[in-house]
């Protein structure tokens, strides 16, 4: 019997496989070029900030509290401010989506804020058509409100009577780039892409190109094949990952605040279930047309709707939100945003490397069990 | 003494139906038993499905046979592969080499993985590349070389560690016949060192020089030992007719519909004639021969495969039968006059001059990259040539292109049907696209259907159909419209004889109703059926005329005086070695560079 792993074999069949990718221009520009490419566009053309949003303001009190108020809407950097009192006109552009949202300072403004301060409040409209958008106006048009509050009490123009203030404080991106969480996010999509589509190719290619059968006939095993199928493209993932890394925060000026191991560790972690599900695919369909378009499906698709990235996975229906633990994805992206943003948050670190690797482990097995040596 | 590196015995093997139906399922293989001597090459012949391939793979423990047991140097396959691996040499149906690795790196990953001696490994190469003649190419990439040269490496891969067993699964298939000839030669070296080769083929002249040779036919073995003594069946029962009055096509119809003809060829401008057992042979009977004479020749391996397949098919063509007539015209139906095509600086052909009237069938012949395809491009009106011009049925390809491909019939090779969708939509897709439609379409089809017996596959996925109907369904397509003129690239390669034989009664029917053919071959025996040949070599006519023409050339070349035994197989070879001593001759510096 042959033993299950000879050196010399892996050391050959590691080396047919580097020399495959390497003169396989297509790998190169999967591996190098994609990843570049794929960081620019979250970089530069993905934000899901708004920067500056139109924004009708109805002002019907004329007093000096009202006025301030008007004023920090019109000096905020998020607001171009259209002001009128020509309510029909505004909402007609508001419909039309020439503006975002409306703000209106009643005509008792002055008159509520003299009395009780906290409790003068004023109404905001927005076009629910696109709630994200919807959501900043609001958010922003409050936080405007907010911060005039606190300044007037600051200035001590209103002694507090009372009750509690809420200051909102958003730590560890500060400035609330969406770019610094995105960057990051979109290595997932990345990786992925690199690990389930390249390999989802290989062993496919091995059956249509007839090289499968005579491989079958020599004394090479399951296990040196898995495994020398996989390294390259493990390293192929860890010299994308880098390519993104650096982009990130010398580029993009993401900070990163953990260690480079945990970094790295978590690489690995992540490549172990990208890389086996393309196996899998690669291994249980053997056409490398239809596995690639089943790895576009299974893997990538999920990686990018479903982990959390783009969209937030709590306000996903529940039978989606259940579909969400087995995007391997999912996993990926809060620990490794904390890294960038945060730190070495082990806490939150190690149980998704745990669970990443639970599920390589679980991509193995299933590999195992559909690569066999026979044609039959 | 010979010993026995390898015995099959009451082999079965049934392959699960993709429907999953228990009655769906293919038998490939049903109770045979095989052995391979040391030291002798065995053969493994049969039409296409027969099971050749399933018993290669069998032997190299790549499946698992439901019955029966093989013994591999003594080992059970079922029981340990993983030692069987190490004993054998298996060169798949497409070499099973890695293309985007250069010659030596192929040759290194196999070394590694056999394991073969790191002591021994330089010397190997070194034989290995000797033997082959790749010592040259050692930095190529496989995927660079010529179909013969990677033949070559693959046989080469799988001899790495001197097999006790070497497998060779259709090597002969694709490659023109100078190279097929090399590697017959090579294999026969190896017998001397004693190496047990299995070698798979539907060329029966391959299989006529073989040691042993298994006949496989739908799973059933249906002869095993040595080829004379199948030849030996048929003998004085072969013969030569020629010297007839009447024309060739009809002669052969007529000869093949008289009772006691089991199989009739066109060999040049004779016909070989296979009459049953206790039949006299004479020409009564045969139309058009009545002053023919009739010579007793040596019996070939194919008389006697296709005597035991159940003999050849009969003389009438249903397809030609309703084919419309083609109208008698002085005019040459396809005219390639001086036509040259570059590539760059490449030059593919150049100065094609031919011109072929109605009724006619032109053959192209050489080997793989020669330039007979561009030629064949060319006058389909695919490409355009680069000085020179053409026309088919009339109509100028330079002006009237779209006029000169709807008066042709194409029959690509491997049959381009549509495998997924079902024979009758084939047929509905191919009259929509000439431009047939309402009721002429309909009969046209329906009349296709009953003439050639399509019926019971109609519903059937076209890529899953017995390949001589498949054939016949390509066929059907490529003539829908009844064009004037049909072109054939490679219309019967890697087909078996009965198959290929049915093929031909229906293209020479269609040429006694006036169609003109223009075909593409690197199989010899498709030459024959040619009225005239052109010989492309580099790029270049080297030879023109007819089958018989070309063989006495050829003869002479050769120092021989017996043309009559000289093939066009061996006339093809020698034309093209002299073509090559020319071109040295003429041109040294250009050979050096």
């Amino acid at each position: 019997m042959a033993s299950a792993l000879s050196s010399r074999r892996l050391r050959a069949l590691f080396t047919k496989e580097m020399l495959q990718v390497l003169r396989d221009p297509s790998t190169i520009l999967i591996a190098v070029f994609l990843p570049i490419m794929l960081v620019f566009l979250f970089g530069y053309g993905v934000s899901l900030d708004t920067s500056v949003v139109r924004l009708g303001l109805i002002q019907q009190s004329s007093g000096s509290a009202s006025r301030s108020l008007a004023a920090s809407y019109a000096n905020s950097p998020y607001f171009d401010v259209t002001q009128s009192n020509d309510k029909e006109a505004l909402f007609a552009d508001l419909t039309a989506g020439r503006i975002r949202g409306i703000v209106t300072i009643a005509s008792d403004f002055d008159r509520r804020y003299a009395a009780s301060g906290k409790t003068a409040q004023i109404e905001i409209v927005t076009d629910g058509s696109n709630p994200s958008t919807a959501n900043f106006v609001s958010a922003y048009a409050q936080g405007v409100h907010a911060q005039w509050l606190a300044s007037q009490s600051a200035e001590g123009k209103q002694t507090q009577s009372g009750g509690i203030q809420v200051m909102p404080q958003f730590w560890y991106n500060t400035a609330l780039t969406s770019r610094n969480f995105l960057v990051p996010g979109s290595f997932a999509v990345i990786l992925t892409m690199i690990g389930s589509l390249l390999t989802a190719l290989v062993v496919a290619r091995e059956w249509e190109r007839g090289t499968m059968e005579a491989l079958i006939a020599t004394p090479v095993t399951i296990p040196e094949f898995i495994i020398t199928k996989m390294t390259p493209y493990f390293i192929l993932g860890l010299i994308a990952a880098t390519i993104c890394t650096l982009m990130a925060v010398f580029i993009f000026d993401v900070p990163f605040r953990g260690s480079i191991l945990a970094l790295y560790i978590l690489y690995a972690a992540f490549l172990m279930p990208a890389l086996g599900q393309g196996l899998l695919i690669s291994a249980a369909l053997r056409n490398q047309f239809v596995a690639s378009q089943v790895a576009l499906l299974t893997a990538f698709l999920p990686a990018f709707l479903l982990s959390g990235l783009i969209f937030e996975i709590s306000s996903m229906p529940r039978w989606i939100q259940a579909i969400t633990y087995a995007v391997p994805a999912r996993y990926l992206i809060p620990p490794l945003q904390s890294l960038f943003l945060t730190g070495n948050v082990w806490p939150l670190l190690l149980p998704n490397i745990a669970i990443l690797l639970g599920f390589g482990s679980l991509f193995f097995v299933l590999i195992f069990r559909v690569t066999r040596k026979s044609l039959d | 003494m010979t010993n026995i590196v390898a015995s099959a015995s009451n082999i079965t093997k049934i392959f699960d139906a993709e429907s999953g139906r228990k009655d769906d399922a293919i038998t490939a293989l049903d109770g045979v038993d095989f052995d391979v001597r040391a030291g002798e090459i065995t053969g493994l012949v049969g039409p296409d499905g027969a099971g050749k391939t399933t018993l290669i793979r069998l032997l190299a423990g790549l499946m698992t046979p439901n019955d029966g047991t093989i013994l591999v140097d003594g080992i059970d396959v079922s029981a340990d592969p993983e030692s069987v691996y190490q004993r054998i040499g298996y060169m798949p149906q497409r070499f099973g080499l890695y293309e985007d690795l250069s010659v030596q790196e192929n040759l290194d990953l196999y070394a590694d993985l056999r394991d073969l001696d790191r002591d021994e490994r330089q010397d190997t190469f070194a034989r290995l590349l000797d033997f082959t003649d790749l010592h040259r190419f050692t930095s190529r990439l496989a995927g660079n070389l010529s179909g013969g040269m990677k033949q070559k490496l693959g046989l080469a891969c799988a001899l790495i560690n001197t097999p006790k067993l070497l497998l060779l699964d259709e090597p002969g298939v694709g490659v023109d016949p100078v190279s097929r000839r090399e590697l017959w030669k090579m294999v026969k070296d190896l017998t001397t060192e004693g190496i047990g080769i299995v070698w798979s083929t539907a060329y029966l002249d391959e299989a006529e020089a073989c040691d042993h040779v298994h006949l496989l036919n739908q799973g059933q073995k249906l002869f095993g030992g040595k080829p004379d003594v199948l030849t030996g069946s048929v003998k004085d029962r072969v013969f030569r007719l020629d010297h007839f009055d009447g024309n060739k096509r009809e002669v052969l119809a007529s000869a093949l519909n008289r009772e006691g003809v089991r199989d009739g060829t066109i060999q040049g401008d004779a016909i070989r004639l296979l009459f049953a057992e206790n039949i006299i042979p004479d020409v009564s009977g045969i139309s058009g021969a009545e002053n023919g004479r009739l010579t007793p020749v040596a019996p070939r391996f194919e008389d006697a495969f296709i005597d035991i397949l159940g003999g050849g098919p009969d003389g009438q063509s249903a397809l030609a039968k309703d084919y419309r007539q083609i109208e008698a015209t002085d005019q040459p139906q396809i005219v390639a006059d001086r036509m040259t095509k570059k590539f760059g600086d490449f030059t593919a052909a150049h100065d094609m001059n031919f011109s072929i009237p109605r009724g006619e069938i032109f053959g192209l012949l050489g080997p793989n990259g020669a330039g007979k395809s561009t030629t064949f491009k060319m006058l389909c009106g695919l490409l355009s040539p680069t000085e020179g011009n053409g026309s088919v049925a009339g109509y100028d390809l330079r002006h009237s292109r779209a006029d000169a491909r709807g008066a042709l019939g194409y029959m690509a090779q491997k049959f381009s049907l549509y495998g997924e969708l079902s024979v009758r939509q084939n047929l509905e897709f191919f009259a929509g696209i000439y431009g047939l439609s309402g009721q002429t379409a309909k009969g046209r089809i329906e009349a296709m259907i009953d003439t050639l017996e399509l019926r019971p596959f109609l519903g059937s996925d076209a890529g899953g159909i017995p390949l001589g109907f498949k054939q016949r369904l390509a066929l059907c397509c490529a003539v829908m419209h009844q064009p004037p003129v049909l072109f054939l690239d490679e219309p019967t390669s890697g087909v078996d004889p009965t198959t290929r034989r049915e093929f031909w009664q229906h293209i020479n029917g269609l040429v006694e109703k006036g169609v003109t053919v223009l075909v593409t071959t690197h199989f010899m025996e498709e030459a024959e059926y040619c009225d005239r040949i052109a010989l492309i070599y580099r790029a270049e006519t080297i030879a023109f005329g007819t089958p018989d023409d070309l063989k006495k050339e050829a003869s002479a070349m050769a120092g021989k005086e017996d043309a009559a035994h000289f093939t066009m197989e061996d006339a093809f070879i020698a034309m093209i070695e002299n073509a090559d001593i020319v071109r040295e001759n003429s041109d040294p510096a250009k050979e050096a560079a």
